[in-house]
């Protein structure tokens, strides 16, 4: 039988609200309710395992870093950078997240129903079988996949015009997939536009309809939808700017 | 690509005298820049590929090997020296940043050379280390500014002050951050078996914890980039302390970029990225955008390491050190290493080595009267590092507020290097800065662990004799204790800054 544990944040310190959360893990806990969460930082922070972490309430900064394991589904908004630097498992955001979101991310999956702000999945990177995904119904903001060196990085659209400029600066490995068309103009130096084929549309199906059934969205509709596949121009975008003593 | 300046002066010339020689071939073999070939029975010269890194000079039986450097001069000119000469021919063939290997060459004075140490004699007795101890064993991490005790019933009384943890070594001298990838595996081997011999650590560098080094993690203090290149939970738990990189003293402001051709099977593995793709560090940290960010890296670390280990961070030495430093002491961090301008690197663009930054005996004088003055000495270790060329280097920097100090270049050439400053080529004929399996073989961790520990030892032993003449019988005694210095021919503004009297007084 799946063990629940609920923990009550109201007026916690992070660091013992984030000790009895661990502890809950240490103690077999399979899902553990945190309710009354008012912006405290590092939840789920370096946790391994496959518990589910509920949080209900706004998630502080760095969400989910270093977690190797665990699934995090925040009932709210997520402050800077949730995903920080996160190793395999899965963030779920119902609300929008902060700056830096999915940072130097290598491996499992964010979905941010809401939009996200300035770099989001800035500097992911892959590794073998570890390729990270970040997810975003919403809009991004600029510097969207800057030094990105690996994964999948998908912005859906959903609630109006993509906001984000200067997408995929040094960009170096990985993918940037976003609904409609992209402006060139919003394209940095280093990336370059690409029409989606229909091997890259059946590689992020899968995404689509995990996302859309996490948030109860149609699926279809953002399957079959037209969208714009950004790449890197060269894997080594510095490699023209140095001469040797 | 082509220009009217034909072949340029060369930098080295080989000879080979030809009365020695007895073509026995060992140069061909070991020269891997391919300066020397057979011709049938005799050995030919190409000179434009020497490094001067004086592999094959060492493994001549006959000595008939001599390099020289600069055998065709220029015209000499005091401004336009052969450097500035050299760099224009090179910048306007490419039009590129030039790149350069090993620390700072800027001939700029060295102010640990000018700084004298004290010694007692009539007024107070020197101690002798053969008789009485002097105590070199340090503690880094925050050290409480006061202690509660609470009585027990019995009358035994306890400590109450949760104290947080702290690194001890042996010596204050540990092997400074140099990455797996820059630096071979058997030099990783040889540094992390020193490490351990002589009760200090060692940093990992930004390039991950390669397995070979797992049976000396407790002593391996673990970086964290801006790249996060290898950088998991695992690893963050594996490592005795964690250091955060925000700076380097030798490209203070700008980022790193260790090239494809350098990640083989093993780097890629170890940094977590594919194998031969450039690994690529940001110039800041991303997540780090303004100083209220750092506390919060520094948390997140250490929430997710339970508390249980003492970060670190290391920042480059420049403008505003003093307060630069004062704002990572209050991030909670647990010690600060300070880079100072001179510090090696295995390439950095020359204008930034030479030219960008401050000298660490000034950034470590100015951190530590501002810790003090600002109550937070007791909060933070210094770690002072960039060109600790030997003891005395130590000893003058503990002097003037350090609490240890990481050695870099001088580990390397404890095992070899001869400083050639051609690392980023990856060939190093040492085995040290190379992933090429034939050159890396040439590095025998043993031999070279012994080594670095002679050195460590060595240093440790001059140390407490310098100490012992001081009269000085501990470390805490020495830490900060300007008045045991003397500036020798330094202005009176450097010595004010230093706070340190000149020769005399
Ligand atoms: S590069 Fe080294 S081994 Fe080769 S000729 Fe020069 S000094 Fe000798
Ligand atoms: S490590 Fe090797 S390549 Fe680098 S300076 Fe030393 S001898 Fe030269």
């Amino acid at each position: 039988m799946a063990k629940q544990v609920t923990i009550d944040a109201k007026g916690v310190h992070y660091t013992p609200l984030n000790q009895q959360i661990r502890k809950a893990i240490e103690d077999g806990a399979d899902e553990i309710v945190v309710n009354n969460v008012l912006g405290q930082r590092f939840i789920g922070n370096g946790l391994r395992g496959n518990a589910t972490i509920r949080v209900n309430g706004v998630a502080g900064g760095d969400l989910a870093m270093f977690m190797s394991g665990p699934t995090v589904i925040v009932d709210g908004n997520a402050e800077h950078a949730p995903g920080n630097t996160m190793d395999s498992g899965k963030v779920v955001i119902h609300g929008s997240a902060g700056d830096a979101v999915a940072h130097s991310m290598r491996g499992g999956k964010i979905f941010v129903r809401g939009d996200i702000g300035y770099r989001g999945g800035i500097h992911m990177k892959q590794y073998e079988t570890q390729r990270p995904i970040l997810v975003v119904g919403g809009s991004a903001q600029t510097f969207l996949g800057e030094y990105m060196a690996g994964g999948l990085l998908l912005v859906l659209g959903l609630d109006g015009a993509m906001k984000a400029r200067e997408i995929g600066s040094g960009i170096h490995g990985g993918e940037i997939v976003i609904r409609g068309d992209v402006d060139e103009a919003c394209l940095a130096a280093g990336a370059k536009k690409l029409p989606l084929t229909d091997e890259d549309r059946a590689r992020i199906a899968p995404v689509i309809r995990e996302f859309a059934a996490d948030f109860g969205l149609d699926a279809e509709p953002l399957v079959k939808a037209n969208y714009t596949r950004i790449v890197p121009a060269s894997a080594r975008p510095f490699a023209g700017k140095y001469t040797w003593e | 690509m082509s220009s009217n300046f034909g072949s340029m002066p060369l930098r080295y010339r080989i000879t080979i005298d030809r009365e020695q020689c007895m073509e026995c071939g060992r140069c061909v073999e070991n020269c891997p820049y391919g300066v020397f070939r057979w011709d049938g029975n005799r050995i030919l010269i190409n000179s434009r590929n020497c490094t001067a890194c004086h592999r094959c000079l060492t493994y001549c039986p006959r000595d008939a090997i001599m390099l020289q450097e600069h055998p065709c001069d220029y015209r000499s000119h005091p401004v336009w020296t052969r450097a500035v000469r050299e760099s224009i021919y090179n910048q306007s063939r490419t039009g590129k940043i030039i790149l350069a290997g090993m620390g700072s060459v800027a001939n700029l004075p060295i102010i640990f050379d000018h700084l004298m140490l004290d010694a007692c004699q009539v007024t107070t007795p020197p101690t002798d280390p053969l008789r009485e101890p002097v105590e070199l064993r340090t503690y880094l991490g925050k050290k409480p500014s006061k202690l509660d005790f609470t009585q027990k019933p019995n009358g035994d009384v306890e400590l109450s002050t949760e104290l947080t943890p702290n690194l001890m070594l042996e010596t204050p001298i540990m092997l400074g951050h140099m990455s797996y990838g820059a630096l071979s595996l058997n030099a990783h081997v040889a540094m992390a078996r020193a490490a351990k011999e002589t009760g200090t650590y060692m940093g990992t560098g930004e390039g991950g914890l390669h397995p070979g080094l797992y049976p000396y993690q407790d002593r391996m203090i673990v970086q964290v980039a801006s790249g996060r290149f290898g950088v998991n939970v695992d690893y963050l738990e594996r490592g005795a302390a964690i250091e955060l990189k925000l700076g380097q003293g030798a490209k203070p402001g700008i980022g790193g970029h260790l090239p494809g051709e350098k990640v083989s099977a093993d780097v890629s593995r170890t940094r977590m990225i594919p194998q031969g793709s450039d690994a690529i560090s940001p110039a800041p940290h991303h997540d780090i955008y303004g100083i209220e960010d750092l506390p919060q890296l520094v948390n997140s670390v250490k929430e997710a390491t339970e508390r249980k280990k003492p970060i670190f961070a290391k920042i480059a030495a420049v403008n505003n050190n003093a307060e630069n430093v004062a704002a990572v002491a209050r991030s909670g961090v647990d010690a600060i290493a300070i880079d100072g301008f001179r510090g090696g690197t295995g390439a950095a663009p020359r204008v930034f080595r030479d030219h960008v930054g401050i000298p660490i005996e000034v950034a470590i004088a100015t951190a530590d009267q501002e810790l003090r003055k600002q109550g937070l000495r007791n909060e933070v270790s210094l770690i002072a590092c960039g060109s600790i060329r030997e003891s005395t280097d130590v000893i003058k920097a503990i002097a003037l507020g350090a609490d240890a100090v990481y050695i870099g270049t001088a580990a390397l050439v404890a095992m070899g290097c001869r400083v050639c400053g051609n690392c980023y080529q990856g060939l190093c004929p040492w085995g040290i800065a190379t992933q090429r399996p034939d050159l890396v073989a040439r590095l025998d961790p043993d031999v070279a662990s012994k080594q670095i520990a002679n050195l460590i030892h060595a240093w440790t032993l001059e140390i407490t004799e310098l100490m012992g003449a001081a009269g000085i019988n501990s470390i805490e005694s020495l830490r900060g204790n300007r008045d045991r210095l003397r500036g020798y021919m330094l202005d009176e503004g450097l010595l004010e800054i230093l706070d340190v009297k000149s020769v005399g007084a």
